[in-house]
């Protein structure tokens, strides 16, 4: 999911009876919801004066960047906090999503009281470069033709996407974000932030991440994007010319994706091998199973939302991240001298971004004498554990932004001293 | 904390008891020094420490449940495995390190002191003391492995593998060229053992020893 649906019995099996089984609906819009053009988020605006510089060596311009912000800032301009969304996320956070009409990704972290706590902080989060939700990417259009970029856009990596997240804070006026907080992708731009910004970060919460996308992960990836690829009404990318959308080929991805968000026992312990809708096996190829439908269901919401060039862009942007590298193969060394606190989390039945990859990074930043905190949580919800209702990460998540927050000098209502 | 509700392999290994032993670390620790403390629980040790001397505090503990604790209260802790990770840190990373009865609790006593002199300048060591007497008795008249209020556990179910006397603790400082700077027993109400007293004597009526450690002859000369 990785956008925040869980899997539980309403919205998956309950759900899935009222659409139609196994087949992507063609109608749907070019760009989704209108969302990547004319968002409905705030919007920065950067003209051809202010390129922003890509590691692929464009400078791209003009571009834009579409945020959600919940709580005030104060007048110290001390208690921001940026949050990284995940691969198929977005800027709403905290906010009804304005395609789905679904509440946000992280409303069980972010809001009024709660550890993420928009009493207190002024929550920032940005749709992500190379994204679908307004910032620019693939389905935006470029100026120069009128027409969507499509596979015309740059390849973008996770440190761009930080650049241009760097460029929205500077543009809010803001020196040093309180914290920067994500899971999955998110982390790595967590990580990516600490690494590159380390004096504007003053808290790091990098969940269920890594410091390098493994070649397993590519793998993952590259099933997605050849499904996405596969599909004629892909176009060679340029299916929105074509008015068509490759559906099939991205709810193909999403399925696969799916997989790999979830563990193997939390799957058993949802769906088992019962069956949808009926009592015994049909001898064809229907959805005879829950877990068959459920995933079904998966790939033709997640279409309704999301545009297929942005998934390959994004895909490869987690691929290219590699963190050590960009420092001579030594991880330590991309966080010498840090001042930032980090907490690290990870999932005990995360099989995507496992505890061990998670652990290397403490690791690194343990030699880098970083202060840092590290959790691994117990859990059989699998590598979403990050967006779902799992007590420890929401005690750890609070504590350490309390006890961040008191060194900061920030009090309860997020007064700076 | 309510241990009663915690599963056997928690945080501490040890009894309910008051930790008596905090005082005498406490009082071993500088004021401001970088401590790292090695299966440090919930983190009252270390909490305790950057509240009285504010140190610079790391923390590593086993317990998933431990380590929710300790950074909920805003200490900088990783869920870790001394036995494992402690070959991660570099040499003479902190001030101090300390191992609160733990050490009994670890698969290989002797190469995690090793390590522990290595990353730390100082090295605070409380061992629970097998050879206090009411053990001795207990296992003389019952012929049964002992259970205290300090060593609660059945020996089928405790997380303490390797108990030792404070006799035994000394030699194994000989063994890793450990000079123990200071050393201070306690005992069965947490009061310290006269300082004078002989090695039996607080070995017998030792419950617990504290050790202020720092690298002895042989491994200073070697570093010369």
């Amino acid at each position: 999911m990785e956008d925040g649906e869980a899997m539980s019995a309403g919205t998956s099996t309950g759900r899935t009876r009222e659409k139609p089984r196994g087949r992507a609906r063609a109608a749907a819009p070019a760009d989704p919801g209108g969302e990547a053009n004319t968002p409905s988020s705030d919007v920065a605006r950067f003209g051809t004066a202010a390129p922003l510089r890509l590691d692929c060596g464009v400078d791209f311009a003009p571009w834009q960047i579409a945020y959600q912000t919940y709580g005030e800032l104060n007048a110290e301009r001390s208690n921001a906090v940026l949050l990284c969304h995940a691969l198929t996320g977005d800027q709403h956070a905290a906010s009804v999503h304005p395609v789905t009409g679904k509440a946000g990704w992280w409303d069980i972290l972010v809001g009024p009281g709660r550890p993420i706590d928009t009493d207190r902080f002024f929550v920032i989060c940005a749709n992500v470069l190379g994204g679908c939700m307004g910032t620019s990417g693939p389905a935006s259009i470029d100026p120069a033709t009128g027409r969507p970029y499509g596979l015309g856009f740059p390849v973008v990596t996770i440190r761009d996407m930080v650049r241009a997240q760097a460029r929205l804070v500077d543009h809010l006026g803001i020196e040093t974000l309180f914290a920067v907080a994500g899971g999955s992708m998110g982390g790595m731009q967590v990580l990516q932030w600490a690494s590159d910004y380390p004096e504007r970060v003053f808290a790091a919460i990098p969940i269920a991440t890594a410091a390098r996308h493994t070649t397993q992960n590519i793998a993952f990836h590259e099933v997605g994007r050849q499904a996405v690829m596969a599909d004629p009404d892909w176009c060679g990318g340029d299916y929105h010319a074509a008015g068509k959308r490759p559906t099939k080929g991205l709810a193909v991805a999403r399925m696969a994706a799916h997989i790999t968000y979830l563990s193997e026992e939390a799957m058993h312990r949802k769906f088992g091998r019962k069956l949808q809708d009926r009592d015994s096996l049909t001898f064809g190829f229907d959805a005879d199973f829950q877990v068959e439908s459920y995933l079904r269901h998966q790939g033709m919401t997640f279409v309704e939302r999301f545009d297929a060039n942005s998934y390959l862009y994004l895909t490869r942007a987690m691929d290219y991240f590699d963190l050590a590298a960009d420092h001579g193969g030594v991880l330590a060394d991309a966080f010498k001298g840090t001042h930032t606190r980090f907490c690290m989390i990870s999932f005990t039945s995360d099989w995507l971004f496992p505890t061990e990859a998670n652990r290397d990074v403490v690791h690194a930043l343990n030699a880098a004498g970083a202060r840092v905190s590290f959790v691994e949580i117990e859990t059989d919800k699998g590598h979403d554990s990050f967006l779902l209702d799992e007590p420890h990460l929401e005690t750890a998540v609070r504590g350490f932004l309390d006890s961040a927050a008191r060194v900061r000098g920030l009090d309860s209502k997020g007064t700076g001293r | 904390m309510n241990t009663e509700t915690l599963a056997p392999q928690y945080v501490r290994t040890m009894g309910a008891g008051p930790r008596v032993d905090y005082d005498v670390i406490a009082g071993f620790v500088t004021r401001g020094a970088r401590v790292l403390d090695v299966g440090c629980g919930d983190g009252a040790l270390l909490a305790r420490l950057e509240e009285l001397h504010g140190i610079d505090g790391r923390g590593i503990e086993l317990s998933p449940q431990g380590v929710a604790q300790a950074v909920g209260r805003g200490l900088a802790v990783i869920q870790g495995d001394a036995d494992r990770d402690l070959v991660n840190y570099g040499a003479d990373t902190f001030d101090f390190v300390i191992l609160s009865q733990t050490i009994q609790a670890t698969h290989n006593p002797r190469i995690v002191l090793e390590h522990l002199l290595r990353i730390g300048r100082k090295v605070i060591v409380s061992v629970p003391n097998f050879g206090h007497w009411r053990i001795r008795l207990q296992f003389m008249l019952r012929g049964r492995m002992p259970v205290t209020k300090n060593l609660p556990y059945h020996w089928y179910d405790t997380p303490n593998i390797h108990f030792c006397t404070i006799r035994d603790f000394v030699e194994l400082c000989d063994a890793v060229d450990a000079h123990i700077a200071e050393a201070v027993a306690l005992n069965h109400y947490g009061q310290r053992i006269p300082f004078n007293a002989p090695w039996w004597f607080w070995n017998l009526f030792g419950e617990q020893g504290v050790f202020l450690l720092d690298r002895g002859r042989r491994t200073r000369k070697d570093q010369v």
